[in-house]
C-alpha cells in the first residue's frame, strides 16, 4: 500500500486564498488547503465555521469572489459537467427525490453517469440492507444517509465529497458509512473529502486533516503528525502574570493553568526558562489529544 | 486479534496497534508463525484507516516482531523476542524508572505506587491511554 503524497502537483483538490462573504459575513477568510490523490482529507470545525462554503465551492456550485479553486486539476465553475460527473457528492441535506422509490431513485440517476455499476448497487443495497420498493419519504435518516451514499458510489467516482456524512445517525449507521468509505480508498486511487465535527471519526479515518474556524485554516496537515506539533503544558502562574508573550502559545485553552503550544518535540527546559523568567512555573509537559489540538486552535468546546 | 483503539489520547492510532500487538505477542496470545489480520480487514473492523494498520505493521516489521512473506500476508516472527532476557530486562527497568519518577512527582511514595501497580495486575489491564 503506498502512502498518499502531500506535493502541490498531485491534489485533487486545490484551493488558494479563497474568499466568499455573504453580506457582512465572511464565510471563508482566505483559505488555502490541497487535498492529495488517494487519501482521505477531514475537514472539522464546529458548525458555521466555514465546511459547507468550501465544499460548495470544490463542486463548482459557488464561484470564488477571490482566490482560486481547482478540483480534479479544472475550474469547477467553467467545466461543472466534466468535474461533477467524476465526483460523488453527499450532501449535508442528503437531497433525493422524495417522491420516487428506493429503485426508482437508482434508474433515474443511473442515466446521468458512465460508468454505472449495477452489481455494486445491488452489493451496496444489501449491505446497507435497502428496501428497493421503500418511498424515499418514508425512509428513516440513516437509511436515508445510506440510500444518499450508495448513489454516490454508484459510478466508481474518483473523488467523493462527503458533507457530515454521519451528523445525525446513530452510532451502528454511521460505522457503516465509515466502513463505505474506507473500503472506497481501498480501491486504486481514489481520494475522500469530507467534513465532520465528531472527532472521534476524523482522527480515525483520515491521513489529512484541516481544522478550519471562523473561515480561516487553523491548521493543516497529515493526521498523525498534528500531534507531533503541539505541546500540551501546564504551567502555575502567579496572579497578574500573563504567558502571553511565551513563543508558539497557541492560546488558553479555557482553564488558565493550561496552553497548547506549537513547538516540534518537547520544550523542557528551554520553556522552564521562558516561564521564569515571567515568575511563573512550569508543571508538565504531554502531547495533546487531537480533542485538545482542536479546542486549542478553535477556541470553541467539543460539540455532541 | 482483539485490539482497542482509543482517541481523544495523545497516543498516534498506529502507535496503540504497535504497542498492543507487541504485548499481545508477549503475553502468548498470539503465537510464533500466526497469521495477522490483513490490513484492509483489520482497518474495517476497528474502523481506522488502512494507512494507518500499514505504518503499524511496517514499525512492526522493523521491531522484527513481525515477519512479511511475498503475496501471503504478515506472520508473527517464529523467534520474535530476539532480544535476550538481560536485555529486555533493561528495558524493563527503563519503563519501572519512569514509572517511580512519575509516580513521585505527583506525590506518591514507593508503597503507594507499589500498591497502584499490583492492583492494575488483579484487574488484568493492560494498555490504558496515556492518561
Amino acid at each position: 500500500m503506498s502512502f498518499p503524497s502531500s506535493s502541490s502537483s498531485d491534489s485533487v483538490i486545490s484551493v488558494v486564498d479563497l474568499v466568499c462573504e455573504f453580506g457582512p459575513v465572511k464565510a471563508l477568510d482566505g483559505v488555502s488547503l490541497q487535498v492529495p490523490r488517494g487519501s482521505v482529507f477531514g475537514l472539522v470545525g464546529v458548525n458555521g465555521a466555514g465546511k459547507t462554503t468550501l465544499i460548495k465551492h470544490a463542486l463548482g456550485l459557488l464561484k470564488p469572489q477571490a482566490g482560486e479553486v481547482k478540483t480534479l486539476g479544472m475550474n469547477p465553475v467553467v467545466e461543472s459537467i466534466e468535474v461533477l460527473k467524476r465526483i460523488g457528492y453527499l450532501s449535508e441535506k442528503r437531497d433525493l427525490a422524495s417522491w420516487m422509490r428506493v429503485d426508482e431513485l437508482v434508474r433515474f440517476t443511473k442515466a446521468f453517469y458512465e460508468g454505472w455499476d449495477d452489481g455494486y448497487v445491488e452489493s451496496l443495497l444489501e449491505r446497507f440492507q435497502l428496501r428497493r420498493e421503500a418511498k424515499v419519504k418514508t425512509l428513516s435518516q440513516g437509511q436515508l444517509a445510506k440510500t444518499a451514499l450508495m448513489i454516490a458510489l454508484a459510478y466508481h467516482p474518483e473523488l467523493l465529497i462527503l458533507d457530515e456524512p454521519s451528523s445525525g445517525l446513530d452510532p451502528i449507521v454511521r460505522r457503516e458509512i465509515l466502513e463505505a468509505i474506507l473500503r472506497t480508498i481501498g480501491e486504486e486511487g481514489r481520494t475522500v473529502f469530507f467534513s465532520s465535527h465528531l472527532l472521534d471519526e476524523i482522527e480515525r479515518v483520515c491521513d489529512f486533516v484541516a481544522i478550519v474556524d471562523r473561515g480561516k485554516v487553523m491548521a493543516t496537515g497529515r493526521m498523525g503528525e498534528l500531534k507531533e506539533r503541539y505541546r500540551l503544558v501546564t504551567v502555575k502562574v502567579p496572579q497578574d502574570v500573563s504567558v502571553n508573550g511565551v513563543s508558539g502559545l497557541v492560546k488558553s485553552s479555557g482553564e488558565e493553568s493550561q496552553f497548547l503550544l506549537e513547538r516540534n518535540g518537547t520544550a523542557g527546559t528551554a520553556l522552564s526558562e521562558e516561564l521564569s523568567q515571567l515568575k511563573a512555573e512550569l508543571v508538565e509537559e504531554d502531547t495533546p489529544s487531537f480533542d485538545e489540538i482542536f479546542a486549542g486552535l478553535s477556541g470553541s468546546a467539543r460539540e455532541g | 486479534m482483539r485490539l482497542r483503539i482509543l482517541t481523544d489520547s495523545g497516543v498516534p492510532i498506529y502507535f496503540q496497534i504497535v504497542s498492543q500487538v507487541k504485548s499481545l505477542i508477549a503475553s502468548g496470545t498470539l503465537s510464533a508463525g500466526e497469521e495477522l489480520p490483513a490490513i484492509r480487514s483489520l482497518a474495517e473492523r476497528l474502523v481506522v484507516n488502512p494507512n494507518t494498520v500499514a505504518r503499524a505493521y511496517l514499525e512492526l516489521e522493523r521491531a522484527g516482531c513481525v515477519v512479511k512473506r511475498r503475496g501471503a500476508g504478515t506472520y508473527v516472527a517464529e523467534n520474535s523476542p530476539i532480544l535476550s532476557r538481560a536485555q529486555r530486562l533493561r528495558r524493563l527497568n527503563g519503563v519501572v524508572d519512569d514509572l517511580l519518577a512519575q509516580g513521585r512527582q505527583q506525590g506518591f511514595d514507593d508503597d503507594e505506587i507499589l500498591e497502584a501497580v499490583k492492583k492494575r495486575c488483579g484487574n488484568g489491564h493492560v494498555n490504558g491511554g496515556k492518561r
